[in-house]
């Protein structure tokens, strides 16, 4: 009987082809919109993840402060207030696992006919802890080799790829400048920072090296900046006020004054991007959401108009013995039918174009079963529900004015 | 969804209740299939209620064939419907087969008109999208019969009615007393104590029109009890009793003068 149902419906909605489709083209948009959408959401959201996994998690960045000189300031790090010996301080405050002073440049390497300039970062071993950063061949540097300023390097992926090609860069010997540095290991692969930057085209030596042969510094023993990682999230806040006051002491600053350096919460910041990304994600499924519902409204304008031009036929049924349920199931199995079907071909043009924008366009976008689960059942609601209303106004008619009506 | 009719008969039903239906119609030849006491109709119109039909009492006995006379206005459509169960009275009482019309529900009626009445309209009214063989089905999906029954029972009541041959064809694929007949075959596809014709030959001609009253005439003496509405003597001559309206009111009721031995 159920099945009998689903054959009339489906040849009443065969008797208007045309029609048919233009209803259903509003489900096929609503949700190829819908998943199109999820995917591109889901795939930033993706992206920022990877990125905020590879800075590395609970991490502070601590930058040494402004000078001023004649009403000129410099920014951030341009008086190198922060010490090795404040970050040896820093590392002895409860709840801190990780502190690497870092001095950061960029220098030209070289390595036979080859030379590449890339970002050269002087720090110690934790610098490599707290960014949770993978030797994948060979070994990284020890911290005698940063109080010794051994000539040896880390390098990335990228600059790897660009000064060794597919040859392995352990235990060669590339230049920074004139001094010559030994590979000491292969960075694993990070991808792209917060910031877009490859993090990948970088080069780490030992932070006593960068300093004193490489980069040179005014003031021995001085640091631009320092990472701080934290045993756990929660406890940032306890560590940020705790290093403060640390750092106030040590630089004598006095109450009132401003800081010589300053803290950034890094992780504070991937987290509002990712809470960003999360709400243009929702934005975006919230603005498809509408068209499914536009499809929805369009599915029961045209079953009310379906039972109108109907209504003889459904007086014909009633006069034979159709009950109320009999006509509200199959007016209600032609608007599901239009729905799921319509439903099924969005589900696959917004897949199709999905792929299509990866492809196009390089953004990751991410079909999610769940995405595609949650627009089916959506449209199977809208469905539904839209289709309820239509489908009780033809099972409610009065047979006579029903066979009556010309 | 098989609702079965358990309310009791007024009259008395001897044996297994149903399956034999025939064995049963033969028992009550002499019961009434409609019993109408005062039975009313007006409608609501700009000037008031307007009385369609005015204390009307017929008995109609199981097996008759009636045919129901009267000018248009006279009220005999209105009486058709309020048979068919697809109107309701304003006033009096309505027994078919014994059960009291007025205190069925809606899905009650439903199943009268589709397991008790046999409706044939003047116009047919077949779905024009379905091949005869599902219009003929289409009663029997709302009895809830299984489909290799539904098409073994339609195409058997298309061959009755000389169809057999047509059964895949759609209803403006053939003539009109074709269409017709086509349309006796569904009201007759579930075994109907009753069938009801509304001008069953008013849209065909004089020739079609009596070879559809040729059929009524064989359903007749198959047991099937016919109440048929015309406005034309020749075709209320194949009748066995005549029940004239005038005015909303029956104004004679006597057999057909040259019965047909």
């Amino acid at each position: 009987m159920k099945l009998a149902m689903l054959g009339e419906a489906w040849r009443a909605m065969g008797a208007n082809r045309l029609r048919t489709l233009l209803t259903m083209l509003g489900m096929v948009i609503g949700v190829g919109a819908v998943v199109l959408m999820m995917a591109i959401g889901q795939g930033a959201q993706y992206a920022i993840a990877q990125s905020i996994n590879s800075m590395g998690s609970n991490l502070f960045i601590l930058l040494s402060g402004s000078t001023q000189a004649g009403g000129v300031r410099t920014g951030s790090g341009g008086a190198l207030t922060l010490t090795v010996n404040d970050a040896n301080a820093i590392a002895e405050l409860p709840g801190v696992q990780a502190v690497a002073p870092i001095h950061p440049g960029s220098a030209q390497i070289v390595y036979g006919p080859n030379n590449w300039n890339t970002a050269v970062i002087g720090s110690t071993p934790a610098y490599l802890d707290a960014r949770a950063w993978q030797v994948v061949s060979g070994a990284a540097f020890t911290a005698s080799d940063v109080r010794s300023a051994t000539r040896v390097a880390l390098i990335g992926q990228t600059t790897a790829q660009n000064l060794f090609g597919d040859e392995d860069p352990v235990g060669k010997t590339i230049r920074i400048g004139q001094s010559p540095f030994t590979v000491l290991g292969v960075l694993g692969i990070k991808g792209q920072g917060m910031d877009g930057r490859d993090q990948d085209d970088t080069l780490i030596i030992p932070l006593t090296t960068a300093q004193r042969k490489v980069f040179g510094t005014q003031f021995p023993g001085t640091v631009r900046m320092v990472m701080v990682q934290t045993a756990t999230q929660e406890i940032m806040p306890v560590v940020e006020k705790s290093m403060t006051e640390l750092l106030r002491q040590r630089h004598r600053i006095r109450e009132g004054m401003d800081n010589d350096f300053s803290l950034r919460n890094l992780t504070a910041v991937a987290d509002s991007a990712a809470e960003s990304t999360r709400v243009m994600s929702l934005l975006l499924g919230a603005i498809a959401s509408v068209s499914l519902l536009v499809g929805g409204i369009g599915i029961m304008n045209i079953m009310l108009v379906s039972v109108t031009e109907r209504t003889r036929e459904i007086g014909i049924r009633m006069a034979i013995g159709a009950r109320e349920r009999d006509i509200l199931l199959q007016f209600l199995l032609e608007a599901i039918i239009i729905s799921v079907m319509g439903c099924l071909i969005g589900l696959l043009l917004g897949i199709v174009g999905a792929l299509l924008t990866e492809i196009l366009t390089g953004t990751l976008v991410i079909i999610s079963a769940s995405a595609v689960l949650v627009a089916f059942g959506v449209a199977a609601t809208v469905g539904i529900f839209f289709g309820f209303y239509p489908a009780r106004k033809a099972a409610r008619l009065d047979p006579i004015e029903a066979l009556r009506y010309q | 969804m098989c609702l079965r009719r358990s309310v009791p008969s007024s009259h008395p039903s001897p044996g297994g209740e149903e399956e034999n239906e025939r064995l049963r119609d033969f028992d009550m030849t002499n019961n009434p299939v409609i019993r109408l006491e005062n039975l009313s109709k007006s409608y609501p119109t700009s000037a008031g209620l307007f009385p369609a039909l005015k204390n009307v009492n017929l008995t109609i006995n199981t097996g008759e064939f009636v045919a129901i006379m009267g000018p248009s206005g006279s009220g005999k459509s209105t009486f058709m419907n309020l048979l068919g169960c697809l109107d309701a009275p304003s006033s009096g009482l309505y027994e078919l087969d014994g059960r009291e019309v007025a205190k069925l529900g809606r899905d009650e009626l439903a199943l009268l008109r589709n397991r008790t009445i046999g409706f044939v309209f003047q116009g047919f009214n077949l779905l024009p999208r379905m091949t005869l063989l599902d219009n003929v089905a289409l009663p029997l999906i709302y009895a809830g019969v299984a489909l290799a029954q539904r098409r073994q029972r339609a195409h058997d009541m298309l061959t009755r009615v000389g169809l057999g041959d047509k059964a895949n064809s759609l209803p403006s694929q053939i003539s009109g007393g074709q269409q017709q007949r086509a349309a006796i075959a569904r009201a007759l596809v579930n075994n109907p104590r009753l069938l009801l014709a509304d001008e069953p030959t008013g849209n065909l001609d004089s020739h079609t029109g009596e070879e559809i009253m040729a059929l009524f005439e064989a359903l007749h003496h198959d047991g099937i009890t016919i109440v048929l509405v015309t406005h034309e003597n020749d075709i209320a001559q194949h009748a066995k009793r005549q029940v004239r309206f005038y005015d909303g009111s029956i104004i004679s009721d006597e057999l057909t003068q040259e019965v047909s031995a």
